[in-house]
């Protein structure tokens, strides 16, 4: 445990880098434009000299009417403190911009995915291939000018629902089958798919075969872990190259749930959101809720009253002892105790989520915050019943689960030094949550930026240095009871008063402008970065979500290791395939 | 001592394990002084749920069900009145406020004109729901300005077909307000005062508009 960090004042942005960095001067926006030629030596220089060490978010945002393209970056310091956002422009056909994965590594999926879905080609990025759909998939889908299947309108509402309200299904008009349009060029009768050439050239392999010192020759042996596995946690797939039983190299594949989240959220209206962003990380949807809510009232310029704002943070406390439990259980299902410590784990999850259900109508979609506040209040008796279970009844059982697992030597055994990532690699590869603070750095949004109240409760950042499958369990079970603790505290300051700020709306007003807002999620850093142009739908809408760039770290975690323990690394990480593939 | 963490775990397997035959004691010996057992009794499945329970969780579904909550969301439905004649309203009024909030569009709403006068009914004439697309998110019974639309607790909705099964039509949709108060008792109360006192607000400045004219 740490004290708090120091934080030092940011740099203004012009003196960052004088001449190269310009300040955005657009109405509602903020931080510096980079020319691309000059972005790598302005990167090193962030991060060197300034200290911004810490790399979070990566992402692209399409401007159509303008015709280019914007890289959007957001820096912070592990130290804490606010971050800065740096943004380079490049031209809508043929965007190249330089790769900053020689200074972040951490940005090797979110190039790629931005590579992905907006068509960004990034130079010197030492494995750009597709990560959330398919190699020959064609176009780039989160362009403005992309359409999908099925597609009725740029923006909801749409009018043949009202007033127009011509019912049909989507399917009478679109039969299975002949619900696609291939490219002109295209023959799916003479197509053979894409192979994984690409993917397995990409492995690195044994370096010296036969000549290795083993008593025997061995050679490289490339094995596909999933996506059809019990132990990946849903639908997701590890490549492994492997020297005997010790893994070379590793590269995980997924999207498989993807659906577009981002292009969903981009023809919807800002509030149409909030119930599709329960369906990120299900097992944390309140914590979702809270990170869109933040970030688009970042842009209205309100804030939720007090009673709101301990209810906020009561929700989101409680759904990270829902996940650190789920979490705990689900690695040792991992490790081979098979289901018993799930189930009890679950079994105190269901009590939680029968408080989620009472006050927003369901256990996992809770679809809770509203833009200045919240759907409704606290039912009448919730709070005692959260009081019961946060003084009593959740400390016991977190102390029986330590009890039960701890000193276990099997777990001990598996996970102690195993999937070890030091400090500087946690850092670099921009890890967050859990993970980061197993590898001994105290960064925590909650304490490095605060939001909301978290800023009047007495807790501690919870950290380990081991960097090990073990730390990342000790710090799960110590971070739920600093929950208890936070809880505590709120249900005993909780005022009366109204829950909303203002006159509760379906359409709200939301000035043209970028915001991030971003919150410490069970899992990690969640960040929503969203531009609007105040229309009723965002322009841009980026989730930053902290499972999937965690998953940068999976290959770092697992070189050296056995086969067996890329699962235990996998559930140690805690991904949640909902948030992964978006 | 190697082992001797295993052992200590175990511990709490077998704590577990004896809870769960301690409660099933405890409910055997009130059955059989007349009370109810442990399964197949509201009161019993009650303790088991709550935050002081031992013993196991499981209910034993579907012969019993676990309450839901007043504001348990599934599937919306439409309310109507029925007047002192035995005629019904609908309270819907077509102002498509929950067709435009609905985050997957699943609400199509049809309205007419009156063919006497030309003037457009208020009540809709068609009003479907794709139940297959509805995500269950509440957001058009949060913002119906007439006390309208509302969501339900039944969850039971499987069918063997669903081409034709799972779009509802206004009249497989509507209720009657009696049912919304059996489902909501503390909703409704809250929105018939609120009702009420708009009326009685509106009656007011009636009556001060007639006094000074």
């Amino acid at each position: 445990m740490t004290e708090a960090p120091v934080t030092t004042a940011a740099p203004s942005p012009e003196s960052l880098m004088p001449g190269v960095a310009v300040p955005d001067t657009r109405a509602g926006y903020s931080g510096v434009v980079v020319p691309a030629d000059r972005l790598l030596d302005f990167a090193r220089a962030l991060r060197d000299q300034h200290g911004y060490d810490y790399l979070s978010s990566v992402t692209g945002v399409d401007y159509f009417p303008e015709n280019n393209l914007e890289v959007v970056y957001h820096a912070y310091r592990t130290s804490g403190g606010p971050g800065l956002v740096f943004k380079t422009q490049l031209p809508r056909e043929d965007p190249v911009a330089p790769s900053l994965f020689p200074i972040y590594p951490g940005v090797e999926f979110q190039e790629r995915e931005a590579w992905d879905l907006l068509g960004i080609r990034f130079s010197g990025h030492p494995d750009l291939r597709r990560i959330l759909m398919w190699e020959g998939f064609a176009g780039h889908p989160l362009r403005k000018d992309w359409r999908e299947a099925y597609f009725e309108e740029e923006n909801k509402p749409f009018k043949n629902r009202w007033p127009e309200g011509n019912v049909y299904r989507i399917e009478d008009k679109v039969p299975f089958e002949d619900n696609l349009v291939y490219p002109p060029d295209f023959d799916p009768e003479s197509w053979t798919p894409e192979t994984d050439a690409a993917l397995y050239a990409g492995l690195a392999k044994v370096e010296n075969p036969g000549g290795n010192g083993h008593a025997m020759d061995t050679d490289t042996l490339v094995v596909n872990l999933g996506p059809q596995h019990p132990s990946t946690h849903g639908v997701f797939r590890v490549v492994l190259s492997l020297d005997g039983e010790t893994i070379v190299d590793l590269k995980p594949v997924m999207g498989y749930l993807h659906r577009n989240h981002e292009k969903i959220g981009e023809r919807n209206t800002f509030l149409m959101n909030m119930p599709f962003t329960d369906r990120l990380d299900y097992f944390c949807s309140m914590g979702n809720n809270f990170g869109y809510a933040l970030a688009v009232e970042k842009l209205m310029n309100i804030k939720p009253p007090e009673r709101a704002e301990y209810i906020r943070v009561i929700m989101a406390e409680l759904t990270r002892i829902v996940n650190h439990l789920a979490t705990i259980g689900f690695l040792l299902n991992d490790l081979g105790a098979f289901f018993t410590p799930i189930i009890y784990a679950f079994g105190e999850r269901e009590l939680i989520l029968d408080v989620f259900e009472a006050v927003s109508g369901s256990r996992m979609m809770c679809n809770y915050f509203r833009f200045g506040g919240l759907a409704r209040d606290l039912p009448p008796g919730v709070l005692d019943t959260i009081r019961d279970l946060v003084t009593e009844r959740l400390p016991r059982r977190i102390d029986e689960i330590d009890a039960y697992l701890t000193n276990n030597e099997i777990v001990r055994t598996r996970s102690i030094g195993v999937g070890v990532l030091t400090r500087d690699r946690a850092i670099a590869l921009s890890a967050a949550g859990p993970v980061l603070r197993a590898s001994g750095v105290a960064y925590d949004v909650r304490r490095a930026e605060p939001y909301g109240i978290y800023d009047r409760f007495d807790f501690d950042v919870v950290t380990r240095t081991g960097g090990d499958i073990y730390d990342r369990y000790l710090v799960r079970l110590d971070e739920m009871r600093q929950s208890l603790r936070i809880l505590q505290q709120a249900v005993r300051d909780i005022p009366e008063g109204p829950i909303q700020t203002g006159k509760a709306q379906y359409q709200v007003r939301v000035p043209a402008g970028e915001s991030y807002g971003r919150v410490e999620n069970p899992k990690g850093e969640l960040g929503f970065y969203i531009i609007s142009t105040g229309k009723p739908n965002p322009w841009r809408y980026h989730v930053r979500a902290p499972s999937f760039i965690n998953l940068t770290a999976l290959g770092e975690m697992c070189r050296g290791y056995k086969v067996a323990d890329v699962v235990a690394t996998l559930g140690s990480i805690d991904i949640v395939l909902g948030e992964v593939d978006r | 001592m190697y082992g001797l963490g295993i052992i200590r775990g175990l511990g709490v397997t077998l704590k577990h394990f004896l809870a769960t035959y301690v409660d099933d004691l405890r409910w055997f010996f009130q059955r059989i002084a007349g009370g109810g057992g442990r399964y197949y009794n509201p009161e019993a499945l009650k303790a088991r749920q709550g935050a002081k329970a031992r013993g196991i969780f499981t209910v034993q579904y579907p012969e019993e069900k676990l309450p839901v909550p007043e504001e348990f969301r599934f599937i919306p439905f439409l309310i109507y009145d029925t007047d002192a004649a035995g005629v019904q309203h609908d309270r819907c009024t077509s102002c498509g406020i929950c067709a435009k909030v609905c985050p997957p569009q699943c609400i199509w709403i049809v309205r007419s004109n009156d063919p006497a006068t030309g003037r457009p009914i208020p009540e809709p004439t068609e009003f479907f729901i794709d139940i297959d697309i509805c995500m269950n998110c509440g957001l058009c019974a949060e913002y119906c300005p007439f006390d309208a639309i509302k969501m339900d607790h039944n969850y039971e909705l499987a069918s063997f077909e669903r081409m034709s099964h799972h779009i509802f039509n206004k009249e497989r949709l509507s209720q009657p307000a009696s049912y919304y108060a059996s489902i909501r008792p503390r909703n409704n109360a809250a929105e018939e005062a609120a009702r009420a006192a708009k009326e009685a607000a509106k009656e007011a400045a009636k009556e001060a508009r007639a006094e000074s004219a």
